[in-house]
């Protein structure tokens, strides 16, 4: 009987036990709490109550129940928040498996079930490993441009982890109790606890001789989470810091030298800008308002009065800039040509970009407000490059990158 | 006579009522646009880590585990299962940068270069193999010096 894995003498690693499975899983309880919020603030950065342009999941309901209007203040509120939710996600990669390791005798116990709630247990607990697996894996491709999972990132990561936190929130609340009551427990009464090994308590009935300790392997655990921080949290720091960043995406070397040397999200060529639009003898701005249209051109616009803000750029993929020195008009003094004067209202941006889910764009009337926010010409003291987009872009404090829209051709301002 | 099949604890029993009531809330949100590849996945993601990842690593650990021991060196099992393990883990999540199978729109996307990745995974492979094998010769000479020249 010790060659079917659903008998217990089948596993035999001596470091499967309550208590390890309990210090992981109280990591993951904090850790994947701690995502599940990033995630959610995150979401609610986009303001996807404010116009279809900027909903990818229009059929939420009551799943963004707790939105409101995102705020400008603090400046890195977005680079933090997404930072700290990309950055810990794969930062908790090595507990997950470590976790599902030291439990998997489990999916193999017999009986099946046991009575109806153990039944619905582990129907739930397909629900916690399938979904959170999706979560991760799909999180992992994302932030590598790899968009092989079966639909648009945004809808399967955002209702895939309301489902994952469903079955996450059952199991946390049935066995938290039993992990700190294993963590409180003496160590002396660890040896007695293995004595009294019922069915499917994890522990081996006949462990092999450990090569390591339990403790060891915990360490082993964090080593592998240290590795994945020290190699992953440097691609939302500039310079040196940045270099750190060995495997991920955005580490290494920035694209380029000079004032529009920074990381970019996608080149004026991938988003099919044809350099002809953005000449200055032919682009225009089209602004609209409550008092008509006005076209300006890129000239006409620098003679307008011009502003600087000290803001980042911090993408969904969890990598980010420093401030970068922005130099341009203030969009509340853009809705004042149009008729706005002093309250502005929410503005809908479209792009010269031919595609991307974020070619069209809106911001809530506080954006428009804030003086940080530019209808940029130069950052750092030069005129934008093409792939940060020449002739005019939008930056917002705190605002997700795609909202901070390249290529501008057209500001639409109105309540939405 | 069989007996009846239990019910369990009515509390546990709401619990997981009011989780799936959530989940299918959220559920059929999910699987709205391409319900089968959706399902095939979150199912796929699961069984292909319980049952291939897992027994994989495992084995091969085992392999390790059992190899050295049948050479009488059991105890260094953790100095080969410890660079290997954070190397695999590393090639585990960056597998896409790493293979170059997302090189041309990673290039195209971000304007850098997708060369660099894979060169470094084999150097950060090497430094962690290497240090095993300095940490375990410093042992064994520990070992030998400790050791009293009679035990031979």
């Amino acid at each position: 009987m010790t060659r079917s894995p659903s008998s217990p003498g089948f596993w035999r690693s001596p470091l499967r036990g309550p208590w390890f499975t309990s210090v992981l899983g109280v990591v993951l309880l904090a850790g994947i709490t701690l995502l599940f919020v990033t995630g959610l603030l995150s979401y609610a950065a986009y303001n996807p109550d404010l116009s279809p342009v900027n909903d990818k999941t229009p059929d939420k309901g009551v799943l963004g129940f707790y939105l409101f209007a995102w705020p400008t203040d603090p400046h890195w509120l977005y680079r933090l928040d997404q930072g700290v939710h990309v950055t810990l996600g794969i930062t908790l990669i090595p507990v997950l498996l470590a976790k599902l390791w030291s439990v998997v005798p489990k999916l193999f116990a017999l009986p099946p079930a046991r009575s109806l709630a153990h039944a619905l247990e582990r129907v739930s607990l397909l629900l916690l490993v399938g979904g959170g697996l999706f979560e991760f894996v799909t999180g992992v491709l994302n932030i590598q441009l790899d968009y092989v999972f079966p639909g648009s990132f945004y809808p399967l990561h955002f209702y895939g982890a309301w489902v994952f936190f469903a079955a996450f929130a059952a199991h946390a609340v049935l066995k938290t109790p039993a992990a700190l009551r294993n963590l409180r427990r003496p160590r002396e009464e660890e040896v007695k606890e293995v004595k009294e090994v019922e069915e499917g308590d994890l522990v081996s009935p006949r462990p092999d001789p450990p090569t390591v300790s339990r403790r060891g392997a915990l360490w082993f655990t964090g080593g592998g989470s240290l590795l994945l921080l020290a190699t992953t949290a440097g691609q939302n720091f500039d310079g040196p810091l940045r270099r750190t960043a060995l495997l991920a995406p955005h580490g290494g070397a920035d694209p380029g030298s000079g004032p529009n040397g920074f990381q970019i999200n996608k080149t004026a060529a991938y988003a099919g800008i044809d350099p002809a639009e953005t000449d200055d003898d032919a682009w225009r701005l089209v602004v609209t308002g409550r008092t008509g249209t006005v076209r300006l051109s890129r000239a006409q616009l620098a003679r307008l009065p011009l502003h600087s803000a000290a803001l980042p750029i911090a993408c969904v993929e969890g990598w980010s800039t420093g401030d970068q020195w922005w130099r341009g008009v203030r969009l509340r003094d853009l809705a004042a040509l149009v008729g706005h004067d002093g309250d502005p209202p929410d503005v809908f941006v479209e792009s010269l970009q031919r595609h991307g889910a974020f070619r069209r764009a809106a911001l809530r009337a506080n954006q428009v407000a804030d003086p940080r926010s530019l209808l940029a010409l130069y950052v750092n003291g030069e005129k934008l490059s093409p792939d940060h987009g020449r002739p005019a872009r939008i930056i917002v404090p705190a605002a997700p990158g795609v909202l901070n829209t390249k290529w501008v051709a057209r500001l639409t301002f109105g309540d939405l | 006579m069989r007996r009846r099949f239990p019910v369990g604890s009515p509390l546990q029993l709401l619990l997981f009522c009011a989780s799936f009531a959530l989940a299918a809330y959220a559920g059929v949100r999910l699987l709205a646009d391409d319900w089968f590849g959706v399902a095939l996945w979150i199912v796929g993601t699961a069984v292909l880590h319980d049952l291939v990842l897992l027994p994989l690593y495992s084995v091969a650990d085992r392999a390790v585990v059992r190899g050295l021991g049948a050479a009488g060196h059991r105890e260094w099992a953790l100095y080969v299962r410890v660079p290997a393990a954070l190397s695999g883990l590393l090639l585990l999540v960056w597998f896409p940068l790493i293979s170059g199978m997302t090189a041309r729109r990673y290039r195209s996307a971000t304007g850098l270069s997708p060369d660099g990745f894979l060169t470094r995974w084999l150097l950060i492979t090497a430094v962690l193999f290497g240090a095993s094998a300095v940490l375990l010769a410093l042992r064994l000479r520990r070992a030998t010096k400790r050791r009293p020249p009679a035990a031979h």
